[in-house]
């Protein structure tokens, strides 16, 4: 019992410790495509470290929510880190609190009060990014609610500890067509999701364009860091449920020793460094595209994740 | 690998070739660049060839190998070329297809589609039907009546030829597994069939180019004596 809960602290630490490790590399990957040399894959790090010890500003017309939000955005990948497999394959002290269902919503919490908080300052670009954000959100709701139906009719749960082993056992679980249908409707949605290129650019600096960075243009200091650091966060949550969860529990730790889920941290990393890969691939041959052509993207996700769900109707 | 496993392991991967099958229905439907419907086409005759290889080793016919032999000789090497030799490359650089609805309500039409099919299928599929008919009827009978909802809105004469083709498409893809043993001939006959279609079509288009400029029937609406 201590062990497991000792376990779920260190993948909170994980997660808090290379989240910025993450967003570096997928920065200094997309530069290198580019034939550029790309800022140090440090560098998140070395900005949130910058932006805790400079002073924060906050406008005097803004209410609470504008100083409560960095913590909301902070706190909410923490506790779905507390729910989902990130090094073990087997459930720690707070598998059971909530599914995937109730990880999604934890999160959609935290984008939900950074939206309010994009609203609450008066700043034009705030509210504008933010409405943008909640058109992406519910256009990838739909999708979500399908992936997640789909998991829960085929595999019988949708706790993800008992998800991931489904794929697995036996091996032919991995190629039925609904679990290859429904990862590249969730890829597709983590595309929209973290503000990545068909939908979003996210080093584009350009106010009028931008959907997902607007909503941080008001904070500084100690409420930037923590808006950063929850972004990167959110970002390598999602990825360890698309990994971890959906695609294959492949280099989780399967027993109780300290080494074994020691080793599954860079096992992990690795995982996740390969994911970047693919979507620096994606985001370096595609093109931005136009904002009301992202019904069409999400819609063809939509497509998609209904298409995972028929196929297995019948071979039940 | 014992036969059991083997089994069951081609049951999945026809499965997954199904998934994929139904997936370039909706591309066909919700794509706008010419070129890569025309690649999408490629790909689903592809996915109908390996979804007959593996139907032809199941069911150990010939025949269903010589289906496969057919698609990719003709659906995957003669009718793209034909198609590009008979169309100018100015049609297919064109980024915009004209769309009688739009894309999103497109999709959501097709999707409504697709699951009217596997209703409509439902009730052939008796409790004696395999395990490889529960795959390839619904799928086949989606992409036939996606299909025909491409050749409806698109307004493009090339798109429209490819609704054709997919619908032409899908027939194969219920066929192969509720008919393995076809006679030599209907493949044949089906093989030239699309191959004098395509090349029709294809020239007409070019002709349609010629004295318009553009492929756009879908806004041809009077005729007119020279």
């Amino acid at each position: 019992m201590v062990e497991k809960i000792i376990f779920n602290v260190i993948q909170v630490i994980v997660v808090m410790a290379f989240a910025p490790l993450i967003k570096g590399i997928s920065a200094r990957l997309k530069e290198n495509v580019q034939s550029k040399r790309g800022p140090s894959i440090f560098q998140p790090y070395r900005d949130i470290w910058k932006l805790f010890h400079k002073d924060e500003i906050v406008s005097e017309h803004s209410s609470w929510i504008f100083r409560f939000t960095p913590y909301v955005v902070f706190i909410t990948p923490i506790f779905v880190a507390l729910l989902i497999p990130v090094l073990t394959g087997y459930p720690l002290f707070f598998a059971f609190m909530g599914d995937m269902l109730g990880g999604g919503f934890i999160l959609a919490l935290g984008g939900f009060f950074a939206t309010l908080a994009a609203i609450d300052t008066g700043n034009p670009y705030g509210p504008m990014g933010a409405s943008r954000t909640r058109m992406v959100g519910f256009l990838a709701e739909p999708v979500f609610m399908i992936v997640f139906f789909t998991v829960s009719f085929i595999a019988g749960s949708t706790i993800p500890y008992i998800v991931q082993k489904y794929w697995v056992s036996p091996l032919a679980n991995f190629f039925q067509p609904s679990h290859i249908l429904m990862l590249l409707a969730f890829l597709m949605l983590i595309l929209a999701e973290s503000g990545r290129i068909p939908v979003d650019n996210p080093t584009g600096h350009f106010e009028l364009a931008m959907i997902d960075e607007s909503k941080g243009l008001e904070y500084s200091g100690r409420g930037a860091a923590l808006m950063k650091w929850g972004g990167a966060m959110k970002f390598f949550v999602l990825c360890c449920i698309f990994l971890n969860v959906l695609v294959a529990p492949w280099g989780l730790a399967q027993g109780v020793q300290y080494w074994e889920v020691l080793l599954a941290i860079p096992l992990i990393l690795i995982k996740i460094i390969i994911f970047v890969f693919v979507l620096v691939a994606i985001e370096s041959s595609l093109a931005k595209l136009r904002l009301f052509r992202i019904t069409e993207f999400l819609g063809a996700a939509f497509a998609t994740s209904v298409a995972a769900m028929i196929t297995d109707l019948f071979l039940m | 690998m014992s036969p059991d496993l083997l089994v069951s392991f081609l049951t999945k991967l026809n499965a997954l070739t199904g998934g994929v099958f139904l997936l370039c229905a909706f591309g066909l439907v919700g794509i706008r660049q010419m070129l890569t419907c025309l690649r999408i086409y490629v790909f689903q005759s592809l996915l109908l060839a390996i979804s007959a290889i593996i139907l032809g080793y199941f069911h150990a016919s010939i025949h269903l190998f010589v289906v496969a032999a057919l698609t990719i000789v003709t659906k995957v090497f003669i009718i793209p070329w034909v198609l590009r030799q008979a169309v100018g490359y100015e049609s297919y650089a064109k980024r915009e297809i004209s769309q009688a609805i739009n894309i999103p309500a497109s999709l959501l039409i097709a999707v409504v589609i697709a699951i009217f099919s596997y209703y409509i299928a439902s009730p052939l599929l008796t409790a004696g039907a395999g395990v490889f008919e529960k795959v390839n009827l619904p799928i086949g009978m989606a992409s036939l009546l996606i299909g025909t909802y491409t050749v409806t809105v698109r307004g493009e004469a090339v798109p429209q030829l490819l609704g054709i083709l997919a619908m032409e498409n899908g027939a194969f893809f219920a066929g192969i597994s509720i008919a393995p043993n076809l006679p030599l001939i209907a493949e044949l006959a089906a093989a030239f069939y699309v191959l004098i279609t395509v090349l029709v079509i294809g020239l007409l288009a070019m002709r349609i180019h010629k004295m318009i400029a553009k492929t756009a029937v879908g806004e041809l609406m009077a005729l007119r004596e020279e």
